[in-house]
């Protein structure tokens, strides 16, 4: 291998697929197979995650492999299922047939993940099981005859430990023999008779493994004892619902207090790079445009970035040791009371911190309805590029005391506007559910998995990804924005003698002044109208968009300080608070609606969505501003 | 430890909820209660809760032990399969499996991983 790689045919690279249940490690064996030398896209049409990487056979075949996502059955139920049922199937669009299936299973649950397994063997395709999770199974005393189970199923098998590189030699070597004797499409009539399994196919299915296992199982392992004493606490009805409440309380807390030094940090560089472009570059709109449009909207958007991936290490660890679907265990009842599925948690968790990964996310949400309903309150829970706009209007209107013995009062209110937000998608939820999506209770139906540390390689792959995610959308939609912002807020320039801030007359002030008497029972002013046009394609936008338009500028903290001292002057108690009652609800974001068309796949929810939320924005501004001045806060 | 003792405990607190020879369905079964899957039935026409169930494990003769109540309105339930697997489920689903005791005739069908018990 000293010649330099070779550009390769992607037509004629091989293509092996993992397939195999959830909680089998099948993920972490995809990770110890390609390393870093992995990508992530989305199959065409829906979001479901593609996860492929190249790797080099011993024999010196380079394959694609890919990692499909966790299925019990290739009976789908879920978008994610129906991708894994689709690509084995040879069903999906735009993605070859794989040459070699490899199927995944969790020697220490073999009685439920064979049955995959004979599902696969019935498509008469190359096939191998990795029996993965050996080391664990062997621990508890467990014997499996290999050889006895290779010749009952009828194809390879090897076993492994994905967390140890073990045994993925083995697992190499089988697929080079298989890709040897690669055959053409003679599969093929296996594959187009497939059909679902009837209930009775099921059981026959069952009393195969069952059959098979006989066989092949030397001797029994104990069962698992660590994980039901750690669940007789973590599922208790009065400590559980605590720990979960205790461990949603760090998180935040975590998502708060850890990212203040990684944002000082990325704040200080953004205004060095500015502060550096000012004494560097001559006045011109090129510098107006890079220093004011482009350093200050992005860095802007950037400095969430610590909080987001705070948030979302916290989401992959709860999610890889297994606590995850205890958490939907125990909020399932508090769901289900308006129509949603314990798994709904997952994504309005992650919501907090973005409501996109969150609209995701939902793809594991098995039924349509429920998932639909999942995606469309998402929105509603208080997500990181809200927060500048709570603290600037918090720190100048509310002051820094302390109410009931020691709780900040600012904090309360913060509180406040994040149980608002819950409320809401709650209430929202139930009401969806008994008119535009009503439909009968769907099923839960989840395996609580064993714990199990977090996989450092999982959680950092993970991460990184997340990262990756955040900063693509910054460098295209944010970017494109803040220059569109920047032209709309410069174009036309200011009169010879204007009095006023240079915005006033620009496009951006013309929209504003347009919108105002819509907003003014409201009690937003035009100022705030002309901040809301921006603030619309993203939330935080707003923060420097009001800067703009009260004449600011410098580095974005002094901004805020000075805005606050500008907006404690210029507006009243109820346009303050009627506008954090607007920002709780009102859809001020472009990539959520985007995110929502896309994982729905048409325009009708998208829309459906914006309308519901800025008629509930404005219902709540108004309610608040009136409610606000009737009790003397004008 | 010794299993099968621990095992045969926990059938005996039981046996008030699972009784000799009586059975009723996986929704009823006490915490802590043991037993062995004699049926499973949906009553949705397109079967798609009896087959969602046969997915998960519940099937005819495997072993069923009740480990967890949710803590609002006691559901949804987390049931442990042939001490292997735990599955979590509401009520709702769960009264589509009908339970007996676990010393139950079913050896025929048994999975491997019982027989000590069914044989002890």
């Amino acid at each position: 291998m000293t010649t330099t790689t070779l550009p390769i045919d992607e037509s004629r690279l091989a293509r092996i697929a993992l397939v195999g249940p959830p909680n089998c490690g099948k993920t972490t064996l995809f990770n110890t197979l390609t390393g870093s030398r992995q990508k992530t896209g989305n199959y065409p049409g829906v979001t479901v995650e593609r996860k492929s990487g190249r790797l080099r056979t011993p024999v010196g075949h380079t394959v694609e492999l890919l990692d499909l996502p966790g299925s019990y059955s290739l009976r789908a139920r879920s978008p994610d299922e129906a991708i894994t049922r689709d690509v084995v199937l040879g069903r999906q669009a735009q993605e070859a047939l794989p040459d070699v299936v490899v199927c995944v299973t969790d020697a220490t649950n073999l009685g439920q993940h064979l049955r995959l397994l004979l599902e696969l063997r019935q498509l008469d395709r190359p096939l191998i099981l990795a029996l993965n999770m050996m080391d664990i199974a062997e621990k508890r005393g467990c014997q499996i005859s290999i050889d006895a189970l290779s010749r009952q199923l009828g194809i390879p098998v090897v076993t492994t430990v994905a967390m140890r590189k073990h045994g993925v030699q083995d697992l190499l070597n089988q697929i080079d023999r298989l890709l040897q004797q690669r055959p053409g499409a003679d599969g093929a009539t296996a594959m187009d008779a497939w059909e679902e399994p009837s209930p009775d196919a099921i059981r026959a299915y069952h009393r195969e493994v069952e059959r098979v296992l006989q066989e092949a199982v030397i001797q029994e392992g104990a069962p698992e004892r660590l994980t039901r004493q750690i669940d007789s606490v973590l599922l208790h009805p009065v400590a559980g619902p605590l720990i979960l409440l205790s461990l949603l309380f760090l998180m935040f807390q975590a998502v708060f207090s850890w990212a203040e030094a990684p944002m000082d940090a990325i704040d200080a560089v953004m205004v060095g790079l500015q502060q550096w472009l000012s004494a560097h570059m001559a006045d011109s709109l090129l510098k107006s445009l890079i220093v004011d449009g482009v350093i200050a909207g992005v860095g802007g958007v950037i400095i969430f970035l610590p909080q987001i991936l705070i948030l979302f290490l916290f989401i992959l660890l709860l999610e890889d040791s297994g606590y995850m679907t205890r958490a939907a265990f125990l909020m399932d009842r508090l769901m289900s009371g308006v129509g949603l599925n314990g798994r709904a948690f997952i994504p309005l968790l992650s919501s907090f911190a973005c409501a996109i990964p969150g609209i995701m996310a939902a793809r594991t949400i098995a039924h349509p309805l429920d998932r639909l309903t999942t995606i469309l309150i998402a929105p509603l829970m208080t997500c990181s590029a809200r927060l500048p706009v709570y603290v600037l209007v918090i720190a100048a209107f509310v002051p820094n005391t302390t109410v009931w013995g020691g709780i900040g009062l600012q904090g309360l209110i913060m509180f406040d506007l994040y149980a608002t937000g819950i409320i809401g998608a709650l209430t929202v939820a139930g009401v969806l559910r008994l008119t535009v999506l009503r439909g009968a209770r769907q099923p839960l139906l989840m395996e609580l998995p064993s714990y199990k540390w977090p996989n450092p390689t999982n959680v950092l792959l993970g991460l990184l990804e997340r990262a990756r995610i955040f900063m693509r959308r910054i460098g295209t939609i944010i970017l494109w924005v803040m220059i569109i912002l920047w032209c709309l807020a410069t174009f036309p320039s200011a009169p010879e003698g204007a009095t006023e801030p240079a915005i006033n007359y620009s496009f951006a002030g013309m929209i504003g002044h347009t919108l105002a008497p819509l907003l003014a029972p409201i009690g937003f002013n035009w100022q705030i109208a002309i901040a809301l046009v921006p603030g619309l394609a993203a939330r935080e936008v707003a923060v420097a968009a009001l800067g703009m338009v009260y004449a600011l500028s410098g580095d974005e903290e002094a901004v805020t300080e000075a805005l606050s001292v500008a907006l404690a002057q210029d507006w009243t108690l109820a346009t303050a608070l009627a506008l954090l009652a607007w920002y709780v609800f009102a859809p001020q974001c472009l990539a959520t609606l985007a995110a929502t068309r896309r994982e729905t796949n048409s325009w009708r929810w998208p829309v459906f969505m914006f309308i519901y939320l800025i008629v509930l924005a404005y219902i709540a501004a108004f309610i608040t501003y009136r409610v606000t001045l009737a009790l003397g806060g004008g | 430890m010794n299993r099968p003792n621990e095992q045969e405990h926990r059938a005996f607190k039981a046996g008030c909820a699972v009784g000799l020879g009586f059975t009723q369905p996986l929704s009823l079964m006490r915490r802590g209660g043991v037993g062995r899957i004699l049926a499973v039935q949906s009553s949705d026409g397109n079967q798609e809760v009896e087959r969602g169930l046969l997915e998960m494990g519940f099937v005819e003769g495997a072993q069923v032990e009740m480990l967890h109540y949710g803590w609002l309105g006691r559901d949804p339930l987390a049931v442990r399969i042939n001490q292997t697997m735990t599955v979590a489920l509401r009520r709702c689903e769960a009264s589509a499996v009908l339970v007996g005791p676990l010393r139950d005739a079913a050896v025929e069908s048994a999975p491997v991983m019982t027989l000590e018990y069914a044989s002890s």
